[in-house]
């Protein structure tokens, strides 16, 4: 009897699903090959030549100067969607207006429009002749082919990401917190920055790393409004395109590296971010 | 409190044009920008660009490229979310990072590490020369930039849904008897085709509209290896600015098909999810 008992258990308990060597097999290979491959190429390239020629190739004027262009513009641009995008979202989860729904899909056009075609586009609208550009350039303000236009790309580019990351944390923050915090006296102020703030800048933080780090690499929408001049508008991924095409591989793949380095320490504190605030929700849920 | 709630409703007043103000400054202006550059000449000009031979090529290539790309990282995509979301192993969350990689990595780093591979001085560069293959500079290197690329889409929209509506029924269709194969087509496969199709879209969308990655390994060979992004580029150099934002019309023209399909799928992915939750 007990061991009809325990067969019947045994049979019950973990009801194991197949295909776990399959798909995990096929994804190692398929990552290994198409993104682990290439991108060790790159690294291995690079160091190929020793320390001396990688430390060379990096420190050259041009690229330390298409380095910081890179990587001020996108943190500039990412700051810009911080506030922007952090407002956006708010006006959008918390404020009614006509065709909401239409604006709120309109959001994404960034993730959905090829880079080329908003470079173009941009770059049109920002020249002293465009519908933009005609008004600033009496003003001696220059955005199309100056780093501003730069900037201008990055901010259309990077978008989405702040948007789309604080929106859901703001749907599931009741504004009963907000009303309950106002009729015990506190300023619109003291609300902002003691519930709501709080609330989502884990969000914030994560959508300003996404769009930062997206920004960075950014290569279609740039080159055409750049006007892409050796230390002054020349941004590492066209450095990078410019050297591979005068066949200085070391040179080329020293930018990447470099890149790759950043990027990935801000992939490492993105998942930091994204695992502090899920247990950060987590927690409040269990409260 | 009348003073209170009046300055309430003047700011309420002042953020939303404030946002207004800056998406369509950002968002609607380019994109009117597009179609009305698009028609400066006219219809029948834009008709002409459009339809003209090296035009077509690229839509033909950029089509290829797409129905090639697309399906492979739909499979590969599924077979990720399967591997993560339904076992425990050790690694899992270094997997999920390595899937996301290609979101972080400039598109233009990826065309030249397919370079460095496949290149003429690259690793399997003299291995290809004597088979007399060639990736570069030609339509496999194309797939593959764009493969890269589009990689994380459906893997990472279908591993967060399959992990949030767990794996009983699953269990309790193979407890059943039902085989692996199946379990996925009658029950996994009916759970996720909303997630399946939203990721489709995107992947779908980027795959079309890559311009970095592909730019470095196509070679911008005209009417060869041009995809739509790389003509619009060549005739934007050209200075022939009508042609250019024509060929990116029909590309803005599919970002909105996009939006609206992924609209549509967000709209039945919340209605899949809500009634599950109401008991």
């Amino acid at each position: 009897m007990p061991t009809a008992a325990l067969t019947f258990v045994s049979r019950r308990a973990p009801a194991v699903l197949p295909g776990r060597t399959l798909t995990l097999g096929l994804t190692l290979t398929w990552l290994c090959l198409i993104v682990l491959l290439p991108l060790s190429a790159v690294t291995l390239t690079a160091a190929a030549p020793g320390w001396e020629a990688f430390w060379r190739a990096v420190g050259s004027p041009r690229v330390i100067a298409s380095l910081k262009l890179s990587f001020g513009s996108a943190l500039l641009a990412a700051l810009v969607n911080l506030a922007f995008g952090g407002l956006t979202a708010w006006v959008l989860v918390r404020y009614p207006f006509p065709a909401k729904k239409l604006i709120d899909a309109l959001v994404d056009l960034p993730f959905a429009l090829p880079t080329a075609v908003a470079g173009i586009a941009l770059t049109a609208l920002y020249t002293p002749q465009g519908w933009v550009g005609r008004w600033l350039a009496p003003l001696g303000l220059q955005v199309a082919f100056a780093p501003a236009g730069i900037v201008v790309a990055l901010i259309f580019i990077g978008l989405p990401f702040v948007v789309r990351t604080v929106q859901p944390v703001l749907e599931d923050l009741s504004p009963e917190y907000e009303e309950a915090a106002r009729s015990l006296g506190a300023s619109r102020a003291q609300v902002f920055l003691h519930v709501v703030l709080p609330a989502v800048a884990p969000a914030l933080l994560t959508g300003f790393a996404l769009a930062f780090a997206r920004a960075a690499g950014e290569y279609g929408s740039v080159i055409f409004i750049a006007g892409n001049l050796p230390m002054v508008s020349e941004i590492a991924p066209l450095l990078i395109v410019t050297q591979l095409e005068q066949y200085d591989i070391a040179g080329a793949t020293a930018i990447a590296v470099v890149m790759l380095a950043i990027s990935f320490t801000l992939l490492l504190a993105i998942n930091l971010l994204q695992g502090a605030s899920r247990a950060h929700a987590l927690g409040r849920g269990g409260a | 409190m009348n003073a209170a709630h009046a300055r309430g409703h003047w700011l309420r007043r002042a953020l939303t044009a404030l946002v207004f103000g800056f998406l369509a400054l950002f968002l609607f202006l380019p994109l009117i920008a597009v179609f009305h550059e698009a028609l400066a000449r006219g219809w029948a000009a834009s008709w002409a660009a459009v339809t003209q031979p090296d035009a077509l090529a690229a839509i033909r290539l950029t089509l290829t490229a797409t129905l090639i790309a697309v399906p492979l990282n739909v499979v590969l995509g599924v077979c990720a979310a399967w591997a993560i979301a339904r076992f425990e192993f050790p690694g899992k969350g270094v997997l999920t990072t390595l899937i996301d990689l290609p979101f972080s990595v400039s598109p233009v780093i990826a065309g030249l590490a397919y370079v460095l591979l496949f290149g003429a001085h690259g690793w399997f560069g003299a291995w290809l020369d004597a088979h007399d293959a060639q990736i570069l500079f030609a339509v496999p290197g194309i797939v593959l930039a764009t493969v890269f690329v589009t990689f994380p889409y459906v893997a990472r929209e279908l591993i967060a849904l399959m992990q949030s509506q767990g794996s009983e029924e699953e269990e309790a269709a193979i407890v059943l008897g039902a085989s692996g194969w199946r379990v996925f087509w009658h029950v996994t496969l009916p759970n996720i085709r909303w997630g399946l199709f939203y990721g489709v879209v995107l992947c779908n969308a980027r795959a079309m509209g890559e311009f970095g990655a592909v730019s470095v390994v196509s070679g911008h060979i005209r009417g060869l290896t041009n995809t739509m992004p790389l003509h619009v580029e060549i005739l934007y150099n050209e200075y022939n600015f009508a042609a250019a934002f024509s060929v990116a019309s029909l590309l803005a023209l599919l970002a909105l098909v996009t939006l609206a399909l992924k609209s549509l799928a967000e709209w039945r992915l919340r209605a899949q999810t809500t009634p599950e939750q109401s008991p």
